[in-house]
């Protein structure tokens, strides 16, 4: 089993350049990986598996009468990324997020940013994740997004851009976490030798976070994690999460709001809590202010949030910022409250309801991608040049019908992975999504990420709805790979010389 | 702890306790009938009095036989206590508390429920009794493993509790596939074949050899009191009403000689009547009748469980 035959065929490779080498950081890897007897990759592949299968790391196939389950499909190659590379990308993140917190606020107060028309208003206050109801409301310290899950693609230019910003309640950073540990246990040796940085301290910073929004006065604050229940696709993240915090996982009916107060309901009567990290829509958290006829919600929970006696992440309206025609406009915003220049680009995006815009788009919708701005999951979504010509035709006729809800940006040629299938490798397209936790006055970015794979040949959509895998994601700190024949004394010269480099002055 | 969580740990526990105790009628009555002479080999439908489903079984097959009796235990989904129904169920449960329990609880009872699932019904068919084993034994390492893994604090109860009731509950329906075995003629009871009849019963509970250490011979009245009175057998009636006792004295927080909540003052009546009866007053009485009224009472506990621990109060 090696690489011998894979082929990049002309797409940006992340772990080869376009001569075929290795890229820098990538040896060890791939050296160890051409090292291995044959199957044995394999094995592990499959030893991986069986271990997600049997800690239970599955999602539902409702289609199947046999209710089977299958485990979210997981690559043992990794992918890298050099540490260099990514504190750009970290900053960038940082400077994004900040700049979008600030956006949500004026939003829902002066709405400067709406008077001075750097974002048109109508588009704003028609936005889906609008709230009206969050008007003139006061997150502790001023933060209403404190999770979140940005999308990121690097195209043929070797560029990385902002696809997406995941405002609402990202998922898939147990994947993550739980990648790790495999991959720990699949490449103990060369893992240890990439020194690559740690992710596994993200629920004890997540929990920090948590409890930093406390109401003010709560000495040791109730934190819970909120989920929708048992068939809500990502409910495995949220009992793991609850569980890694050590914190209660609640649905709605353990919560009633009491005397204003929100408490939960235990064997020895009501207990107040504090701090709510829900992973539920807006929509549903109180029927007495958002849709009525939600079961899962907490009637009164609004009131009680309003009134500062319960802190909830991220904040309800946040997901504003999320719609994909405000997206068209964050380059604008970054500047409008940072006065710096994104560090992070959009994908060039063009809005239909601009009318030479959209004149373009019906033009070249063969080139384009185009995607509802109230649509994720990788629905309600045309690929052009792989879209039939009744499809692009449909596309067509809803954009003029309503072209305030499409946007379209340019097939991008998104960068690749070596990933295993079979007995041979075969190039697949791929995102990634860091995790960005943002606290009273500090920014973490989660180093690497989820890496989602498309792994249809071909496929542009690395959705887990739509046939997506994961891979395990190492931002290192080395630079160059040892000579294969020893690893072990290999190794320990990598890390001598990573403790040099790392006390050198920049 | 929450109530909706203490109500998972409680139902999960009686779920798996129920899943082995199905496992240990089947083993028993498949013992039992291969022993008994040819013309009373196949008796199946006391097996299926003894879980208490009978009407269902009868809607859904009509006549018991070997394999639709197994089949129906085992692997039929419709039955809410078929051994496939109760580990799914568990698991279902232990996945609403996934971060309740301990990964180890979890893990466990996941592979647990992938090897049920993943059996074929013509192997198991084939060799009942060994499924049955690996089922006692999955069951056994959730035990186990809770016992290590997770904190014997308030949770813990729970979960014992529900794992002793229902196994109190169960241990007396073993005892009654016995009573619903019917001999060829009452000539046999006290013949050889009866010894052999009560030795397999015995071992279904695992008791045989903790029996034998105990009373050496094989005499009906001496089986009745060790698997129903006897204090120190993990399987007998008292020992386990006794130990779900124990674990709601922790849970309510009270004195042991007097109680806070209805879930108490039913509990401790029952153990009270255990502590305190005699095997002669129970065989005037009736064994089954005895059992019967019994498994009434285990069920009164359920309820006033239920109502002092899980019922959703709206205001407090």
């Amino acid at each position: 089993m090696n690489f011998t035959g894979y082929d990049t065929e002309g797409f940006y490779d992340e772990l080869f350049d376009a001569d075929g080498q290795p890229r820098p950081g990538a040896d060890l890897l791939v050296k160890r990986i051409n090292a291995l007897p044959d199957s044995e990759l394999q094995r592990r592949q499959q030893a991986a598996e069986k271990a997600l299968l049997n800690l239970g790391i599955t999602f539902n196939v409702y289609s199947d009468d046999a209710q089977t389950e299958k485990i979210f499909p997981f690559d043992i190659v990794p992918r890298i990324i050099q540490a260099r590379e990514w504190q750009n990308i970290e900053i960038g993140l940082k400077q994004r997020i900040r700049a979008l917190n600030l956006f949500i606020d004026d939003v829902y107060h002066d709405q400067k940013v709406l008077k001075d028309g750097i974002v048109p208003a109508d588009l704003v206050l028609s936005a889906e994740g609008f709230r009206k109801p969050c008007i003139g409301l006061n997150p502790p310290c001023g933060v209403w997004c404190h999770v979140t899950g940005t999308d990121l693609v690097r195209g043929g230019d070797g560029e990385y851009y902002v696809l997406e910003d995941n405002l609402r309640c990202p998922s898939g950073v147990s994947y993550v976490l739980e990648n790790r540990q495999i991959m720990k246990r699949t490449f103990p040796l060369v893992f240890d030798a990439c020194s690559v940085q740690p992710v596994t301290d993200y629920p004890i910073r997540l929990l920090d976070m948590l409890q930093e929004m406390a109401p003010s006065g709560v000495r040791s604050p109730v934190c819970v994690v909120w989920t929708p229940g048992i068939y809500n696709s990502a409910y495995f993240e949220h009992s793991y999460l609850a569980q890694q915090m050590g914190v209660q996982l609640v649905e709605g009916s353990d919560l009633v709001v009491h005397r204003g107060e929100v408490m939960m309901r235990t064997t020895k009567g009501l207990e107040r809590v504090d701090v709510i990290y829900r992973r539920i829509d807006d929509d549903f958290i109180d029927p007495k202010v958002f849709r009525a006829d939600s079961m899962l919600g907490v009637p009164g929970l609004m009131a009680a949030y309003s009134k500062g006696r319960v802190a909830l992440a991220n904040a309800p309206g946040s997901g504003v910022a999320d719609d994909k025609a405000v997206y068209a406009y964050v380059p604008e915003i970054i500047k409008y409250y940072l006065q710096e220049d994104p560090i992070i680009n959009n994908v060039p995006t063009y809005a239909c309801w601009r009318e030479d815009e959209r004149k373009y788009v019906l033009e070249n919708l063969d080139k384009l991608v185009v995607k509802a701005v109230n649509e994720s999951g990788g629905y309600g979504m045309l690929i052009g040049p792989h879209a039939s010509a009744a499809e692009r035709e449909e596309f067509r006729r809803r954009i003029i019908a309503k072209p305030r809800i499409y946007i379209a940006q340019p097939t991008l040629s998104l960068s690749r992975v070596p990933v295993l299938m079979g007995d041979h490798f075969e190039g697949r397209h791929v995102d990634l999504r860091p995790y960005i936790l943002c606290g009273d006055d500090n920014i973490y970015v989660m180093p690497g990420g989820l890496t989602r794979v498309a792994l249809k040949k071909g496929s542009l959509v690395v959705n887990s709805s739509q046939g997506g895998g994961s891979k395990d994601t190492w931002v290192i700190n080395s630079l160059e790979g040892p000579s294969p024949e020893s690893p072990l004394q290999e190794q320990k010269k990598e890390q001598d010389q990573n403790q040099m480099q790392e006390d050198a002055p920049c | 702890m929450l109530s909706r969580v203490a109500n998972s740990i409680y139902w999960l526990n009686r779920y798996i306790e129920r899943a082995e105790n199905v496992a240990r009628f089947i083993s028993a009555n498949y013992n039992m009938t291969l022993d008994l002479p040819e013309d009373a080999s196949d008796q199946w439908q006391p097996l299926i009095n003894t879980t208490g489903d009978h009407e269902l079984f009868k809607k859904l097959y009509g006549e018991a036989t070997r394999d639709n009796a197994i089949r129906f235990l085992i692997f039929d989904r419709r039955n809410t206590n078929s051994i496939y129904s109760c580990v799914r169920a568990a698991r279902e449960n232990a996945r609403s508390i996934r971060e309740y329990i301990s990964s180890e609880m979890w893990e466990q009872l996941n592979t647990f429920y992938l090897m049920v699932n993943a059996a074929s019904e013509e192997t198991v068919m084939d060799l009942p009794h060994q499924f049955s084993a690996e089922i006692m034994n999955a069951s056994h390492a959730f035990i186990g493993i809770t016992d290590a893994t997770m904190n014997h604090g308030e949770g813990w109860h729970f979960g014992r509790m529900g794992r002793m009731l229902e196994r109190a509950d169960k241990t007396t329906r073993l005892l009654d596939v016995k009573y619903f075995i019917l001999l060829p003629s009452v000539d046999y009871v006290g013949s050889p074949y009866d010894n052999i009849l009560w030795g397999a019963l015995l071992r279904s509970a695992s008791a045989f050899e903790m029996y034998r250490k105990q009373y050496g011979r094989i005499a009906p009245r001496n089986i009745a009191n060790f698997l129903l009175l006897d204090r120190n057998f993990p399987r007998a009636v008292h020992y386990s009403l006794a130990a779900a006792m124990k674990s709601l004295n922790e849970i309510s927080g009270g004195q042991s000689d007097s109680y806070s909540n209805k879930a108490q003052q039913t509990l401790g009546r029952l153990l009270a009547e255990f502590q305190f009866a005699s095997l002669e007053e129970i065989f005037d009485y009736g064994l089954h009748e005895y059992l019967d009224v019994t498994q009434t009472r285990i069920n009164q506990v359920g309820e006033s469980i239920y109502e002092v621990f899980f019922r959703t109060k709206l205001e407090s």
